[in-house]
C-alpha cells in the first residue's frame, strides 16, 4: 500500500513550488536593482515576469485543488497541500510588490535619485536572504531554520523605520523632493509586506512540518 | 487430446451416470407399475388376505405399515430434533461432541438386521413389550435416528449465523433465539429429513422381522401390545416364502405397487413441506 | 482530552485471546458518553474483537479467554455472575451485513420488545413506529410493515437492523462497518442516521473508510497488531497524527 504516484505528485508540486520561489526571488532583486540604477528597461522586465508569477500560481492551485479532490490527503500530506497553497498566495502578492518597486522605478525615473540609495539595498539583501533560506526551510522540512528566518523579519522592520525617518528629514529640508521620497518611502514598504509575507510562509512550514501553529 | 474435446468427454460422462439412474428407476417402475395395477382395485386395498393369501386384500398390512411408521415419526422425530438442538446450538464444539456426531454418523451405517436384533434383546425382551407395534416402531426409530439428527442439525446449521447473533445482540435469550428466530427457519429441512427418514423405515423388513410383524394375521392390530401386518415383509413372504410363489406373484406386484405409492406420498409431502417454507421464506 | 463529556465505558488493561494468540493487547480507551468513536485499523487489527468484548459477543466463540476490565457506567461487565441477557439489553449492535430477520418489518422491530416480554399491542405499535421514526425509515415503509424485511433494499435493511436494536431501548450503540455493504447513498444516509442518533446514544463504530471516521466521529481510535495506537479527538488523528505509525496509516502509506 505505498504510493509511489501520490508520492511523486507531492514531490512535482514542491518542485512548482520552488520554482515560483526562485521567480519571485529574481523578481525582487531586479526591482530594487531597476530601482537603484534608474534601469527603465530592468524594470519593464519585472513587470512583464510578473504575469508568469500568476500563472505559476493558478497552475500550482490546481495542482493542489486536483490532488485534494482525487487524493483525499490526511494529516501531513493535508497540511502540506493545504500550504502549499496557502504559500504561492503569500508568493504571489511578494510577485506583486516586486511588480510595485518596479513601476515606482519607472515613475521617479525622469529625475536623478535624490541621494545614492544605500539602506534599501541592504534591506533587500536581508529579505532576499530570507526569501531564499525560507524556500530552503520548505525543501528540508527544516522548522529551525523557518524560526530563524521569521526573526530576521525584525532587522527588516529596523530599516524601514529607519529609511522612512531619514527621508522625512529629506522631505524637510527641501519639498521638491518630496514626490520621490514618497515614492521611496513607499518602495521601503513594499520591501517591509515581503518580508512579512515570508515570515508568514515560515509560520506555514512549521505547520505543514509539526501541525502545531505558531505565529511570529 | 484437445481441452475442448476433453471437456466434452467429461460432461459427457456425467449425463451417461444421470441418464443412466434415470434408466434404472424408469425400469423398476415400469416393472412394477405394469405388472401390479392390475390387481389394484377397492377390494384389494380393503380386505384381509384369504386363502393362505392367495385371494383378497392387504388392508392389515397397510394399517400396520402406517400406524408403525407413526409411531417411528412419535419416537425419532421429537429425539433426533432435540438432540440435534443439543449438538448444534449448546453443545461446546469439542472432542466429545465430535465423537458423539461420529458415532450417529456411524448408526447410519449399521445393517438394518442388526437394529433388528437389538430391537428383539431391547424391547422384546428385556423391556418386556414382546412383539408387538411399539416395539417395531420404536426400533425403527432407532434405525431413523441417525438420518433425523443428522438432517435436523444440517437443517439448523444453513440457518445463518447472522439471526442468532442478531437476536442474541438484542438481549433476547439463547433460548428464546432458538425457539424463535432458529427453529422455525430450520423446520423445512428438519422436516424433509424426518420424512425421508421415515419413508426408507417405512419399506424396511429385517428390523421389523423380529419384533413385531406376523407371517399372517388377517386383522387390524388391535392394541400397541400386538403384532401386525406390514407392507414390505407381506411383499417379501409373497415373494420367497409363500407354498405357491408362482401363483401369488401378481399380489406380491401390487403389494410392490402400493408400497412404492405410499413412500411416494411421504416423498411428495417432504418435498411439498419444502416448497412451502421455501416460499414463505422468500417473501 | 476528554475532559468535556462523561465517560460511557472505561475499557482497563484489556486482553483477549483466541487459543493461544492475543487478539487484544493491554487495551486501555475511555468512550465518552453520547459521542462517535469511530475504530479504524488494517484488517485483523482487533478493532471488530474489541467492538464485540463490549457487549460480549465473543463470549460466543469457543475457546477465548479475557483478562481486564470493561467499565459501563461504572461496572464491570466481566464481573462474575453478571447476565450477558441484560447487559446486551443495554447494547445494540449493528453488523457489517443487514441481517433482518427473515419475518415482517413489523416484527422485525417488534421482536427484541416481544421476546423481554411487551405484549400489548398498542404499546409494540407505539415503540415500532418511535424505532423506525428514530431510524428514519418510517416513512418509507410505514404503508408497508406488514411485508417481509427481505424484500426492502439493503440500505433500507440496515436502518431495519438500527431500528430493531434501538427498539430495546439501549443506550450504546456498537456497529461493525455497518456501510460496508451499501452503495455510497445508502451510505450516506447510515452517516447522516448516525449523526443524529448521537443525541442520545454512545456510538461506537469500526469502519474499514477512514473517509467515514473523518465524516462522522468525534473520536479516533487507531488499532494496530492488537493494540490502540492512538486515540484522540478525530480532527486531530487526521490532521496531525501524534504517532509515525497512524500517519502512516490513514495516509495510506502502511506497509
Amino acid at each position: 500500500m505505498v504510493r509511489n504516484n501520490f508520492d511523486q505528485e507531492l514531490e512535482d508540486l514542491k518542485q512548482d513550488l520552488l520554482k515560483m520561489g526562485s521567480m519571485v526571488e529574481e523578481a525582487i532583486y531586479k526591482a530594487v536593482t531597476s530601482l537603484k540604477e534608474q534601469d527603465v528597461e530592468l524594470a519593464k522586465e519585472v513587470m512583464t515576469e510578473d504575469d508568469q508569477i500568476d500563472e505559476c500560481e493558478i497552475e500550482i492551485e490546481k495542482k493542489c485543488i486536483r490532488l485534494i479532490a482525487l487524493q483525499q490527503p490526511v494529516a501531513r500530506d493535508l497540511r502540506t497541500i493545504g500550504m502549499i497553497s496557502k504559500i504561492i498566495t503569500d508568493l504571489e502578492r511578494m510577485g506583486d510588490y516586486s511588480f510595485n518597486i518596479a513601476k515606482i522605478t519607472i515613475t521617479i525615473a525622469d529625475k536623478p535619485l535624490i541621494k545614492p540609495l544605500i539602506d534599501i539595498p541592504k534591506m533587500t539583501e536581508i529579505t532576499r536572504e530570507m526569501v531564499k533560506e525560507c524556500l530552503d526551510a520548505f525543501v528540508n522540512l527544516d522548522i529551525e531554520k523557518a524560526e530563524k528566518v521569521a526573526k530576521m523579519d525584525e532587522k527588516v522592520d529596523e530599516f524601514d523605520d529607519q529609511i522612512l525617518r531619514e527621508l522625512l528629514t529629506y522631505m524637510m529640508e527641501d519639498p521638491s523632493t518630496i514626490s520621490q521620497a514618497t515614492c521611496l518611502i513607499f518602495a521601503s514598504r513594499y520591501l517591509e509586506r515581503i518580508a512579512d509575507h515570508t515570515t508568514n510562509i515560515c509560520e506555514r512550514i512549521i505547520y505543514m512540518v509539526t501541525g502545531e501553529r505558531v505565529s511570529f | 487430446m484437445t481441452d475442448n474435446l476433453k471437456q466434452k468427454l467429461g460432461f459427457g460422462i456425467l449425463r451417461l451416470s444421470t441418464w443412466l439412474i434415470l434408466f434404472i428407476l424408469f425400469i423398476i417402475l415400469y416393472d412394477i407399475i405394469s405388472k401390479g395395477i392390475g390387481v389394484i382395485s377397492w377390494e384389494f386395498l380393503t380386505t384381509a388376505p384369504r386363502s393362505g393369501m392367495t385371494e383378497g386384500g392387504i388392508w392389515p398390512a397397510v394399517i400396520g405399515t402406517v400406524l408403525v411408521t407413526m409411531i417411528t415419526a412419535l419416537f425419532a422425530v421429537p429425539i433426533g430434533v432435540f438432540a440435534a438442538i443439543y449438538l448444534n446450538e449448546y453443545a461446546s464444539q469439542g472432542k466429545l461432541t465430535r465423537t458423539i456426531r461420529m458415532a450417529i454418523r456411524n448408526l447410519a451405517g449399521v445393517p438394518s438386521i442388526v437394529y433388528g436384533l437389538f430391537g428383539l434383546a431391547l424391547f422384546v425382551k428385556n423391556l418386556g413389550l414382546g412383539t408387538s407395534v411399539l416395539s417395531a416402531g420404536l426400533t425403527l426409530g432407532l434405525l431413523t435416528l441417525p438420518v433425523t439428527i443428522t438432517a435436523s442439525e444440517e437443517a439448523l446449521k444453513s440457518v445463518p449465523n447472522s439471526y442468532r447473533h442478531g437476536s442474541l445482540a438484542l438481549g433476547v435469550s439463547k433460548w428464546h433465539t432458538i425457539r424463535h428466530n432458529v427453529l422455525p427457519n430450520a423446520i423445512p429441512g428438519i422436516l424433509t429429513g424426518a420424512i425421508l427418514g421415515l419413508s426408507r423405515a417405512a419399506g424396511e423388513t429385517a428390523p421389523i422381522l423380529f419384533t413385531g410383524a406376523a407371517f399372517f394375521l388377517p386383522r387390524i392390530p388391535d392394541s400397541l401390545g400386538s403384532q401386525f401386518m406390514a407392507l414390505p415383509y407381506h411383499l417379501y413372504i409373497l415373494s420367497t416364502q409363500h407354498h405357491s410363489i408362482g401363483v401369488v406373484r401378481p399380489i406380491a406386484y401390487g403389494t410392490a405397487f402400493v408400497l412404492i405409492v405410499l413412500v411416494l406420498i411421504l416423498n411428495l409431502v417432504a418435498i411439498f413441506i419444502r416448497y412451502r417454507f421455501r416460499k414463505n421464506l422468500s417473501k | 482530552m476528554l475532559q468535556n463529556s462523561k465517560e460511557k465505558i472505561v475499557i482497563k488493561d484489556l486482553n483477549f485471546f483466541y487459543n493461544d494468540f492475543q487478539a487484544l493487547k493491554n487495551i486501555d480507551l475511555k468512550v465518552p458518553a453520547e459521542k462517535i468513536t469511530a475504530l479504524i485499523g488494517p484488517s485483523g487489527c482487533g478493532k471488530s474483537t474489541f467492538l464485540r468484548t463490549l457487549n460480549r459477543m465473543n463470549d460466543l466463540i469457543d475457546c477465548t479467554k479475557v483478562k481486564g476490565e470493561v467499565l459501563i457506567d461504572g461496572h464491570n461487565i466481566y464481573q462474575k455472575g453478571l447476565d450477558v441477557v441484560e447487559l446486551r439489553k443495554q447494547i445494540g449492535m449493528v453488523f457489517q451485513d443487514p441481517n433482518p430477520f427473515p419475518k415482517s418489518i413489523y416484527d422485525n422491530v417488534a421482536y427484541g420488545p416481544k421476546a423481554h416480554g411487551i405484549k400489548n399491542k398498542e404499546v409494540l405499535d407505539q415503540i415500532v413506529e418511535d424505532s423506525l421514526k428514530a431510524a428514519a425509515l418510517w416513512d418509507e415503509v410505514k404503508d408497508r410493515l406488514d411485508k417481509s424485511a427481505m424484500d426492502i433494499s439493503g440500505g433500507q435493511q440496515q436502518r431495519l437492523c438500527i431500528a430493531r436494536a434501538l427498539a430495546v431501548n439501549p443506550d450504546i450503540l456498537l456497529m461493525d462497518e455497518p456501510t460496508s455493504a451499501l452503495d455510497p447513498i445508502a451510505t450516506a444516509k447510515i452517516e447522516e442516521l448516525i449523526k443524529d442518533l448521537k443525541e442520545d446514544y454512545t456510538i461506537v463504530i469500526v469502519t474499514h473508510s477512514m473517509q467515514q471516521a473523518a465524516r462522522v466521529s468525534d473520536y479516533t481510535a487507531f488499532f494496530l497488531l492488537g493494540e490502540v495506537i492512538e486515540h484522540g479527538p478525530t480532527e486531530k488523528i487526521f490532521e496531525r497524527p501524534a504517532d509515525e505509525r497512524t500517519e502512516d496509516y490513514i495516509t495510506g502509506r502502511f506497509g
